[in-house]
């Protein structure tokens, strides 16, 4: 049987989050802010209209909230994050079979289904995700992935198409007049350097990818090109990706707030990178190998000194303990470091990871002194009081309890969700 | 030939059997399951769409809503008549009975000193969740 996807994506993710608690602002332009209200990471459509790009620093925008009531938020991770397990925790009711693409993306495989219209299947998802949880969605239904990302976009930008758009039913001239109006830059997996490459070939609409002989496309492309091509032309080469593969690098940096001088700041932003990216490898079971530690100066302040440096360090023994990294972290950090300097960012990345063994238990025998080392008992125990009593119950103390270099987040609206202390209150 | 009907497939929960069987005298409750009452089961059939919300005020008090009180609120449940619903009118959230007279709905407070509001074409009514439980917190 022909595989049917479906593309479910959100609208405006973040600012939809903020709005779907805070009905004030539906028709408001809203703004939020990257890490340290930066710039801007997601537009409204209002907020669009007023010329706003993706990217645009805040104090280029700032004169807005006067002029045109424009709303900034500052980036709510906490409650955005909750907002995405509840939307892909309802998605499962269409499809056992998902595929999480980002924090608002999901492929569905909604093959082996009797769908009399597929139209009315779209706007059946968009229905209940808005009313679940408050977050409008668009949704793209097609044959291949490739298809559905073009039938999602068409859905986005034109409002009559009421949220859906399928590609299947459809005759095969329609399905290739809206590929003719579709730029090739646009096609999932084509990016700007391969959309200059094609269109010098005047190569310039998903339509004319789709009529690009394989071969040629094989050529400029690499498979991943004809393999583009296979799909826009409704032959399903890439498959849903169910089970998220175990990261093999994971990163944790930020930009600071505040300048950073000293070494013992420093230190104590690192610990914290380290112990959050420690927990992800021991989330997925992995340890490491190595660390590269990096950290760098304003590069947009041309008025300081500039310095930039990092340090790949070998772990002796691969470990996902978190002392032991921290310990190997801040010894690279001490030779990297310089002092006279205003550190702007900094972080670190865990790499050369490898799976922990996995040590079976017999469901009916304890958990033995014996069975467990004191490093593992000391990590289980940390974190699993940070998993009952939320994060950073438990920290190590390298990490500083007052934090001057911590993210600027202005802005930040409550976590309505995941913290009782901070839900949504209402005068009735 | 007889057909045989199949069931509508039903949760069933395995019991889980814990207990150290040691030499001598079993005790008369290893029969039975270990279990406890779990209230995140009892009060939230879909935790997916289900949210939580602090009140204050006093239009809700006949109905047993006090400042303060905490209303568990399902979005994905649509509105029956007489249902306490949290709602958006005009941009504004607010918690009332949800009733059908005559053809019109109305919002309706339960406090003599409110009025009840009648929902109309012109006015941007939505139907924000269904509060399904109300909390309140005699000592902490």
């Amino acid at each position: 049987m022909k595989k049917i996807f479906a593309l479910v994506d959100c609208n405006c993710f973040y600012v939809s989050c903020e709005r779907a608690f805070k009905p004030e602002l539906k028709k408001i332009p809203v703004v939020v802010l990257s890490n340290n209200d930066g710039c801007a990471i997601s537009l409204s459509k209002e907020a669009k209209k007023l010329g706003i790009k993706i990217g645009t620093p805040y104090y280029q925008i700032k004169k807005f909230e006067k002029s045109h009531g424009v709303r900034f938020f500052s980036s709510n991770y906490e409650l955005y994050g909750d907002m995405s397990k509840r939307i892909m925790e309802s998605l499962k009711e269409f499809s056992p079979h998902m595929e999480i693409y980002s924090i608002d993306e999901a492929f569905l495989d909604i093959s082996n289904q009797y769908i009399k219209s597929y139209k009315e299947y779209g706007q059946t998802i968009s229905k209940k995700i808005y009313q679940a949880t408050g977050v409008p969605v668009s949704v793209g239904i097609a044959t291949t992935k490739t298809l559905a990302k073009v039938a999602n976009h068409i859905a986005k930008k034109d409002s009559s198409c009421l949220g859906t758009m399928d590609l299947i039913d459809w005759e095969e001239g329609f399905i290739d007049y809206f590929l003719s109006e579709y730029d090739v830059s646009e096609v999932w997996g084509i990016g700007r350097k391969n959309a200059g490459k094609l269109k010098e070939l005047k190569v310039n609409t998903a339509y004319d990818l789709k009529m690009m002989d394989e071969r040629a496309a094989k050529k400029l492309l690499s498979i991943v090109g004809q393999r583009t091509v296979l799909e826009l032309r409704g032959i399903s080469c890439l498959d849903l990706q169910e089970v998220r593969k175990d990261k093999k690098g994971i990163s944790s940096t930020r930009s600071f707030g505040q300048y950073v001088k000293s070494i013992n700041e420093l230190e104590q932003a690192i610990a914290t990178y380290v112990d959050r990216a420690a927990i992800k490898l021991r989330e997925q079971n992995s340890i490491a190998s190595l660390i590269h530690v990096f950290i760098r100066t304003n590069v947009n302040n041309k008025s300081h000194k500039q310095y930039a440096n990092y340090k790949v360090l070998k772990i002796p023994h691969p470990t996902s303990y978190t002392p032991d990294l921290t310990k190997i972290a801040i010894k690279g950090l001490k030779e990297i470091y310089k002092d006279g300097y205003l550190y702007k960012k900094a972080g670190i990345t865990l790499i050369g990871i490898t799976s922990q063994d996995q040590t079976q238990y017999d469901i009916f025998s304890e958990v033995t002194k014996d069975t467990l080392n004191k490093e593992d008992r000391l990590t289980k125990a940390f974190d699993l009081i940070n998993q009952r009593y939320g994060l950073k119950t438990v920290i190590m103390a390298s990490q500083g309890i007052s934090k001057p270099w911590k993210m600027q987040r202005d802005f930040l609206s409550p976590a309505y969700t995941t913290r009782i202390d901070q839900v949504l209150n209402i005068k009735i | 030939m007889t057909s045989i009907k199949t069931n509508n497939f039903k949760k069933v929960s395995v019991p889980f059997f814990i207990t150290n069987i040691k030499a001598g005298f079993p005790s008369p409750a290893d029969d039975y399951i270990d279990r406890s009452i779990d209230l995140n089961d009892y009060l939230i059939q879909n935790p997916s769409s289900t949210f939580i919300i602090k009140v204050s005020g006093d239009s809700m008090i006949d109905s047993n809503i006090n400042t303060g009180d905490l209303l568990i609120v399902d979005k994905s449940l649509n509105p029956k008549e007489n249902d306490i619903i949290v709602a958006c009118v005009n941009g504004q959230f607010t918690v009332k009975h949800y009733h059908l007279v005559d053809g019109t709905y109305y919002l309706v407070p339960s406090n003599k000193k409110y009025k009840a509001i009648q929902i109309t074409q012109g006015m941007e009514f939505e139907c924000w969740g269904i509060v399904t439980s109300i909390i309140h917190i005699n000592r902490k």
